[in-house]
């Protein structure tokens, strides 16, 4: 049977009733008066009170089709053919007038970082006051139900916060005011794009509770765009997976998770580490090739070019929407072999991580002076580097893992008398004074390789002269040692001429690392390096980096706030909070537990690719500020075991666990708490 | 914001007493019978002498900077070279006024209109509209105000006679806004070089506060594309013209020069020429200072203005 594209194969309702459904929807962008097409005809419902996620890689139109919800897109979008049915009404066919009416009253937005999506320059109070003097309501009438809008979403002193400019409010709790907005006159639909990226995973935590407990207050629907498929799994009913602007799967969230059926969202499950998935275990899958750009002329399958099951039947015809059991459907003619897709084969070699250091920390310390006043960022902090380790710090912003980092680089001079010792000799604290040795040693490779790149040079220009500074290779030998790392890196000659901006978001990351591994380093600092790519891109980064790792016997500092990612990679976990070490340890041991309570809770808040956590322990609160840290355990103030005229008087011992792990906290070893268990 | 305007005052005070040695050594660059000049090439020496004498140009340095000093404190009240028993201040001051009058004039309508244009190249940027504004103020900008004066005069000053051609015949009877019709057409010729210029540093905030997330935000309530434009739009995006503005208030009291000769009008720079052509160096020293006053007063009342568009800039100062 062929369906129409604007019949869903499942039945979802009468979309009159849905709080919005999209019927085969098509939008272009104009480029130099051509149209390119965006969206080729999407089709879902989202019921209300329903949390329903768009996912796939960018450029899939996820966020383009969010958009269209709210017939908000850019000045060269146009809607060329289906509807948008907003509680019946079609929003493709308002006037400019309706428009504005419906979107004061009917749906509004929560957007990727609040800081931007706020003026700087008015008030919280007038701009969230605004969404009532928009229907007509009086000034006082409309700053009183403001006041109310920012207490229902929990802000901490809303009436002081309504006084005050974006700029004097931490992100978390712009997210909130934003919020507030959205659902200041209780739409029937929210559309959240992005909506704690970039916010602390304990942070991202609070704002998903919020919003499913507004949710359930008011029975608005949500549509959700994420790129971490954690928040989509935690927060959505539903999941739409979409690819090359059409939709190629629909399903509940857990079956969407726990048995993907389209080729498609299987690649994206198996690009991410998940159920406690080490790089010893298997390198990750990536999905080979790139999405089609918008525009192009697509095969009869979409995916049929990426896709490992893929036979002559997808070339030829185009594959039919399947209703699977339970109101789901793929877009596949073979949704019934996808168990022939095939994880990676294990990992074969396995190397030994011997106790000795390469670069080892001895207390160091780092005070900074602010206003007259001493702000210890870093406390006592002792770590060392195994060669061919992978070190992985965790802590919420704050909490000192950048200043730990830049100290290592020579950004920063650590206080005395605190030491960072190269191959047991002290390294000088500025890098520039260091030896060009110890220069080339410890290398950096940042979370935006946009603004780490020099823009205007070309990639072998840039590699080259990394390799011209760090080394003492020059003329032809140099060239030739630009194209041997390229090569390592798998970016060919082809790329090595094109500038930075040319270049996808993986790709200018495979030159950050290129340029880091220029040297032959011995420890390389790595920044939060795949927050900002797709899944697949980023399970491409970590095998990369996990091969390089093999072959060099390379070390890493690897920064992040994905749990997932820090246990695929990590060979061992250290826990920051406020320029502290609470915790280090292998990191299989600190998932197992015993652990220190705010890892305990650090843990906890990260929504899991796996399922929900049970027994969820909030952090509530701001971290605190390092220039006036709380007495005794600086973790008391937030910490539930908190033991009273202990915990608040004196500084917590140093416990060895186990092997090489420490936990600094002042609870007997059989009293500390076990990480969270995660299932569906 | 008190703080901030008192610390701001305190400095612009020192670096005029800074500008009023560096202009006191200035004006002793110049042939050192200033007497001989002023007395002409055929008179006596012994009255060149005599002369050199009265004007104190014969006494110690620190005499003759106290001399300065006292006149700056007395608001001029110490006599010019040129005309001898006629103060500083009375030479300056009409000129002061008439310049303010001419500047006042034309930034009356060159702000509003640069902008709007500025506003709607950026809104409709790429747009024919956008383009249109951004090369007639290119245009227009590029042509030296007093050459438009010399056309504006002769095409509406005189083919057309709709507009007095001269700034110098107004008669005594006339009120103020009579006489405003007199330097309408110098007024016009700034107007068509600050409006390209004004325009597009307009257009170039705008545009960034149009792609702006909050802006999008605004839309997303469901505001009025013109009530987006003045409640979030214009505060953000007209800092720089702001800035811009107040750093071109020197040009404008002290650099129109060539203009007001065009149009003969007595103004500020006029007279700052004629005062260094003389040269009469206490009306040369004064010229300077008041443009140089007027300048940090212009500045300061712009960096104020933004404080006040932007709490993030107002928070940095005060810090």
């Amino acid at each position: 049977m062929t369906l129409l594209e604007s019949e869903s194969p499942i039945d979802r309702g009468d979309p009159n009733t849905a709080a919005l459904a999209v019927q085969d929807l098509r939008l272009v962008y104009l480029v130099r008066g051509k149209p390119r097409e965006v969206l080729r005809g999407v089709t879902f419902q989202v019921r209300p009170g329903e949390a329903f996620g768009l996912v796939g890689e960018s450029g899939c139109g996820k966020s383009t089709t969010a958009y269209a919800a709210l017939r908000y897109m850019p000045d060269n979008g146009r809607i060329t053919g289906g509807r948008v049915l907003v509680n019946g009404a079609d929003v493709t066919k308002m006037s400019n007038n309706e428009l504005r009416k419906f979107r004061a009253t009917q749906a509004s937005m929560v957007y990727q970082d609040p800081v931007q999506a706020m003026n700087p320059s008015l008030k919280i109070g007038e701009q969230v006051a605004e969404c009532f003097t928009i229907l007509g309501h009086g000034k006082n009438e409309s700053e009183d139900r403001a006041l109310q809008a920012l207490t229902r979403v929990h802000i901490a002193a809303p009436a002081s916060v309504m006084d005050r400019y974006p700029h004097q409010l931490s992100g978390g709790m712009l997210q909130r005011v934003v919020i507030a907005m959205g659902l200041a006159k209780d739409p029937k639909l929210l559309v959240l794009d992005e909506p704690t990226t970039g916010l602390d995973a304990t942070v991202e935590a609070e704002v998903l509770d919020l919003v499913r407990e507004l949710r359930d207050q008011t029975n608005a629907a949500v549509l959700l765009i994420a790129h971490n498929l954690g928040v989509i799994r935690t927060m959505c009913d539903r999941v739409g997976v979409m690819y090359a602007g059409k939709m190629v799967e629909e399903a509940t969230s857990d079956e969407l998770f726990e048995q993907p059926k389209h080729p498609y969202t299987i690649g994206l499950m198996h690009a991410i580490p998940r159920h406690g998935l080490r790089k010893t275990d298997r390198a990750l899958s990536t999905i080979p090739g790139n999405m089609p750009s918008i525009g192009t002329e697509l095969p009869t399958c979409v995916y049929v070019d990426r896709c490992p099951i893929a036979t002559e039947t997808c070339r030829t015809e185009v594959p039919p929407l399947v209703a699977l059991n339970d109101g789901r459907w793929t877009r596949c003619h073979h949704s019934d072999d996808v168990d022939a897709i095939v994880e990676p084969d294990a990992v074969a070699e396995e190397h030994e991580i011997s106790d000795e250091r390469i670069i080892e920390l001895n207390g160091v310390s780092k005070t900074f002076r602010q206003a007259g006043h001493d702000v210890p960022a870093l406390v006592s902090v002792d770590l060392g580097f195994a060669e061919g380790e992978t070190l992985g710090l965790v802590g919420e912003s704050g909490s000192g893992k950048s200043t730990l980092a830049k100290t290592m680089l020579g950004v920063h001079g650590p206080d005395t008398p605190g030491t960072i010792t190269l191959d047991g000799k002290p390294m000088k604290s500025m890098a520039t004074e260091r030896r060009d040795e110890a220069i080339r040693a410890i290398q950096m490779v940042f979370q935006n390789p946009d603004s780490a790149l020099n823009r205007s040079w070309t990639v072998r220009k840039i590699l080259h002269r990394t390799v011209t500074r760090l080394t003492t290779i020059s003329g032809e030998e140099a060239h030739n040692r630009v194209s041997e790392i390229a090569e390592a890196m798998r970016l060919s000659e082809h790329h090595l001429d094109m500038r930075p901006r040319q270049l996808s978001g993986g790709l200018k990351q495979r030159v950050a690392i290129a340029r880091a591994f220029a040297g032959d380093p011995r420890v390389v600092v790595c920044d939060e390096p795949t927050s900002a790519l797709d899944v697949s891109v980023q399970a491409a980064i970590l095998n990369l980096l996990a091969s390089l790792q093999r072959d060099e016997r390379t070390s890493y500092l690897f920064i992040t706030h994905d749990i997932g990612v820090v246990r695929y990679l990590a060979d061992r976990i250290a826990v920051m909070y406020v320029g502290r070490i609470m915790e280090k340890g292998l990191t299989e041991d600190v998932f197992n537990g015993p652990v220190h309570p705010y890892t305990e809770a650090l843990l906890s808040a990260v929504p899991a690719v796996d399922g929900v956590a049970h027994d969820r322990i909030p952090l509530e609160g701001d971290i605190p500020s390092p220039a006036d840290p709380p007495p005794g355990c600086v973790f008391h103030t937030r910490c539930k075991y908190h033991i009273p005229g202990t915990c608040d008087t004196e500084v917590p011992p140093t416990v060895t666990v186990s092997h090489r792990h420490e936990i600094t906290c002042h609870l007997p070893i059989d009293q500390l708490p076990t990480p969270v268990t995660i299932s569906v | 914001m008190a703080r901030l305007i008192a610390r701001r005052l305190l400095l612009s005070i020192f670096t005029l007493f800074i500008l009023l040695i560096a202009v006191f050594a200035l004006t002793r660059v110049f042939p050192s019978d200033i007497a001989r000049q002023l007395a002409g090439p055929f008179a006596p020496q012994e009255r060149v002498d005599r002369l050199n004498d009265e004007l104190g140009l014969l006494d110690p340095l620190p005499e003759q900077f106290w001399r300065l000093l006292k006149d700056v404190f007395t608001f001029g009240s110490g006599d010019s070279f040129s005309q001898p028993g006629v103060s500083v201040r009375e030479l300056i001051g009409p000129a002061l006024w008439n310049s303010a009058k001419l500047v006042g004039l034309s930034m009356l309508i060159f702000l509003p209109l640069s902008i709007v244009g500025g506003i709607l190249a950026a809104r409709r940027k790429d747009s024919r509209l956008d383009r249109g504004i951004v090369s007639f103020g290119l245009a227009s900008a590029s042509i030296p105000d007093f050459v438009s004066g010399v056309l504006l005069q002769f095409f509406i000053g005189v083919q057309l006679g709709w507009l007095p051609a001269t700034s110098s015949s107004v008669p005594d009877d006339a009120g103020f806004f009579t006489s405003l019709r007199f330097i309408l057409l110098p007024a016009l010729a700034i107007v068509l070089v600050y409006f390209g210029y004004i325009a597009r540093i307009t257009r170039a905030g705008a545009i960034g506060v149009f792609e702006a997330d909050y802006t999008r935000t605004a839309y997303m309530k469901g505001l009025k594309p013109i009530e987006v434009i003045r409640k979030h739009v214009l505060r953000n995006a007209l800092q720089p013209t702001v800035a811009v503005t107040g750093t071109q208030m020197g040009y404008l009291f002290g650099g129109l020069v060539g203009l007001e000769t065009v149009f003969n009008y007595p103004g500020l720079g006029g007279l700052i020429f004629k005062a260094a052509k003389a040269p009469d160096l206490p009306l040369l020293q004064a010229g300077v200072l008041t443009v140089a006053v007027i300048f940090m007063l212009a500045t300061l009342a712009a960096d104020l203005l933004i404080a006040w568009m932007n709490p993030r800039a107002r928070t940095a100062t005060e810090a």
